[in-house]
């Protein structure tokens, strides 16, 4: 059998909770320059656990920024094309770090607390995007890393029934809304957000309170630890992009298809990175864009392979995919050219030399299903 | 009947001329839940260290490799139907494919089962 590839444990750095997954029979994996945990018990099950009941994912591999001093909304409006000089105290905002042709440096999200910004980025780019944002935002903007922190996601249906015992008052946020809260000793930020489609919480802890708070949840009979692997299948079938693999430099926002992270105001002004492509793009659409595939038959496709036209021709690739736990069948998410989008259209897919069926599919694949307040 | 075990992690349960062959449960473990396997036509000759049958986890996809070299006698549909028979019986009821061996002197140089699983926990 061909080798998977070998871990490699050099120069990784180490999670708050590092020994707390293996303790628990994490099966630690690189990635993102971390160890951490790709899976416990195995993938399909943990995938099911939190779509049924409620995961807890150690996320602290991710970057926590702090960015304050004066202007600091107006400044990283240079960079970002969101509203953040209207955007309401403690209410999470999905956005993108921009370059000047319109690729995407990064993907996050920012939320303002007061006249401070509280900014997650992915933890491959955090390193980057401190230097980007250093190199780009005027010296009167600090960008501090919160190194010291450690970053929870508790995700599923019976994420807020477990996180209520932990936490008490925490299930009045609703979906995309933050509050600082305490307890055990610990001082934490809990937003309601998460990247599993599910509803949940995503909890910044100090790194020396981690081990604590992540008992506690797990107390519950609900929840249980789940390793990255799920949060990739979980995430997949919610048709949220992954940096890195879906987007990145090479791709703009309206080609990924974020176009609700471009706000109105700032569509009218411009004056972000990118802009001129980005508009042009929104007037004009884009050469490609980001879609999901429903895959015949039963065998995964994967990042990489090719999107092929009736006629053989390569109009795209495969950004990822995977067997989706929940619809228990292949399911994937690529670019291919604009007049080849329309959910319904057939496709061929190409990987290491064989042809399978495909159809460009709605997205998300599994229904979000988000704590929205006025729902039920 | 004598098991040989590949430093790829397969195993070949070899029964006169037919040697029977599946990935080993250190295999199964580390690929984590199979979520699809392919395995070979009868008829379909293969030599040692041919791709054979492919076999796929959440994960990851990789390439299962004859062993050794010969015809393929049987592919096991059971596998392609329920791919998680490997995660639960990967030396048993999840083997791949049957082969009529055309050279028995190819296992020579193979590890039998002692060598193979003192071996793995070296890994």
């Amino acid at each position: 059998m061909s080798n998977e590839a070998d871990s490699q444990n050099q120069d990784l750095d180490k999670l708050p909770l590092d020994e707390w997954h293996r303790v628990r029979g994490g099966r630690m994996v690189p990635f993102a320059g971390y160890e951490m945990p790709v899976q416990y018990e195995g993938i399909i099950a943990e995938h099911n656990w939190t779509r049924e009941h409620a995961g807890l994912f150690d996320v602290s591999h991710m970057g926590q920024l702090l960015i304050h001093g004066r202007g600091t909304d107006a400044a990283l409006e240079k960079l970002l094309p969101g509203d953040l000089q209207a955007l309401a105290d403690m209410k999470p905002k999905y956005s993108l770090l921009l370059e000047e042709n319109g690729g995407i440096v990064d993907d996050l999200m920012a939320t303002r607390r007061g006249d401070d910004f509280y900014v997650v980025v992915n933890g491959a780019t955090k390193h980057g995007d401190i230097d980007y944002m250093h190199q780009r935002l005027p010296a009167t903007v600090i960008v501090d890393h919160m190194k010291e922190q450690a970053l929870l996601a508790l995700q599923g249906p019976r994420a807020a029934e477990v996180l209520e015992t932990v936490v008490p008052g925490v299930s009045e946020l609703s979906f995309m809304q933050a509050a600082p809260f305490r307890t055990l000793g610990h001082q934490l930020w809990i937003s309601r957000s998460g990247y599993t489609g599910e509803d949940g919480f995503e909890i910044s802890v100090p790194a020396v309170g981690a081990a604590e708070i992540a008992d506690a949840i797990v107390a519950h009979d609900a929840a249980r630890p789940i390793g990255l692997g799920a949060r990739d299948s979980l995430r997949l079938e919610a048709g949220l992009p992954l940096y890195g693999h879906d987007i990145d430099r090479e791709t703009t926002p309206v080609m990924a298809g974020l176009n609700f992270a471009i706000n109105k105001r700032r569509r009218a002004e411009g004056g972000f990175a990118g802009a001129l492509r980005i508009l042009a793009e929104l007037e004009n659409g884009p050469p490609q864009k980001r879609v999901g595939f429903d895959v015949e038959g039963r065998q995964p496709v994967r990042e990489g392979a090719l999107v092929l036209d009736s006629e053989g021709n390569e109009i795209g690739r495969i950004t990822s995919g995977g067997f989706s736990p929940s619809l228990q069948r292949p399911i994937a998410m690529g670019y291919v050219a604009s007049h080849l989008a329309e959910p319904g259209t057939q496709i061929k897919l190409e990987q290491r030399g064989k042809l399978f069926d495909a159809r460009v599919a709605v997205l998300p694949f599994v229904p979000h299903r988000y704590h929205r307040k006025g729902a039920a | 009947m004598t098991l040989y075990f590949t430093k790829e992690h397969e195993w070949i349960r070899v029964d006169g001329e037919t040697a029977t062959v599946g990935i080993s449960n250190h295999a199964q473990e580390a690929l984590g839940d199979i979520v699809f396997a392919e395995v070979p036509q009868a008829g379909r000759r293969v030599s040692k260290g041919d791709d054979a049958a492919v076999v796929e986890s959440v994960k990851a996809a990789s390439d299962v490799y004859a062993p050794v070299s010969g015809e393929v006698v049987e592919g096991n549909p059971a596998v392609a139907d329920d791919p998680a028979i490997i995660n639960r019986d990967p030396e048993g009821e999840g083997w791949f494919f049957k082969l009529k061996l055309e050279d028995p002197g190819e296992l020579e140089g193979l590890m039998d089962e002692g060598a193979y699983r003192d071996w793995v926990k070296t890994l």
